[in-house]
């Protein structure tokens, strides 16, 4: 399958709660159905992520964790 | 989950402003409204002219959480007036001053951050209350 990421939000070195501040941001300024990638180090944001596409239902398409990186891919509902 | 967020701040140390802020912005992440009353030495922390000041932590921090909360702020935490002004960026966060700390601290609405939205007396914060969650810092 091909993803094309549209938007990307660069939430390394930031303790929580930016990069689900960051994330919420960008989703605002997107169209139903783009693809946004967030990268974060923050332990947190592994449970942080999911609990937030459950509760805002934007999908939680991938989450991948790769030397202390999690990479998020989220879809705008 | 829009059930409404209802703090009552009172503490004035940036310890206990840091964690509320962080839930606020957390909540607001979640598309939660929330309802901030500012309440005594909270209400003096957002005065303009000294909202970016320290504020002190509280008593149980101690010399060594002194010195992690400074480490802290050096590796990736924003300051607590900037998450709350994120959090009012990303959702809908009002922040109130109690009108009866108003009095207490001899200021108006002048002498404080533009963070701060209007002020209020209890019987608004109660009303704003509700049908949501309370929480009191």
């Amino acid at each position: 399958m091909t993803v094309e990421t549209l938007r990307r939000v660069d939430a390394r070195g930031l303790a929580c709660p930016m990069p689900i501040i960051r994330t919420a941001r960008a989703i605002a300024e997107m169209e139903s159905g783009e693809l946004l990638e967030v990268l974060a180090t923050d332990p947190g944001s592994t449970k942080d992520f999911v609990a937030w596409s459950r509760t805002t239902g934007h999908e939680l398409v991938e989450q991948t964790v790769e030397a202390g990186v999690h990479r998020f891919l989220l879809r705008r509902k | 989950m829009s059930e409404p967020l209802a703090i009552s701040l009172f503490s004035g140390t940036d310890d206990r402003l840091g964690a509320a802020a962080v839930l606020v912005a957390g909540a607001a992440a979640l598309g939660r409204p929330v309802h901030l009353f500012l309440q005594y030495w909270a209400l003096d922390a957002f005065r303009a002219d000294r909202i970016e000041a320290d504020h002190g932590l509280a008593p149980e921090a101690g010399p060594e959480g002194a010195n992690a909360v400074r480490r802290l702020r050096r590796t990736g935490g924003a300051s607590w007036s900037e998450t709350l002004r994120q959090a009012k960026d990303i959702g809908d966060v009002q922040i109130q001053a109690c009108s009866l700390s108003m009095d207490l601290l001899g200021i108006g609405m002048s002498d404080l951050d533009p963070l701060v939205d209007d002020v209020e007396g209890v019987a608004t914060f109660w009303s704003a209350a509700e049908h949501g969650q309370v929480l009191f810092i």
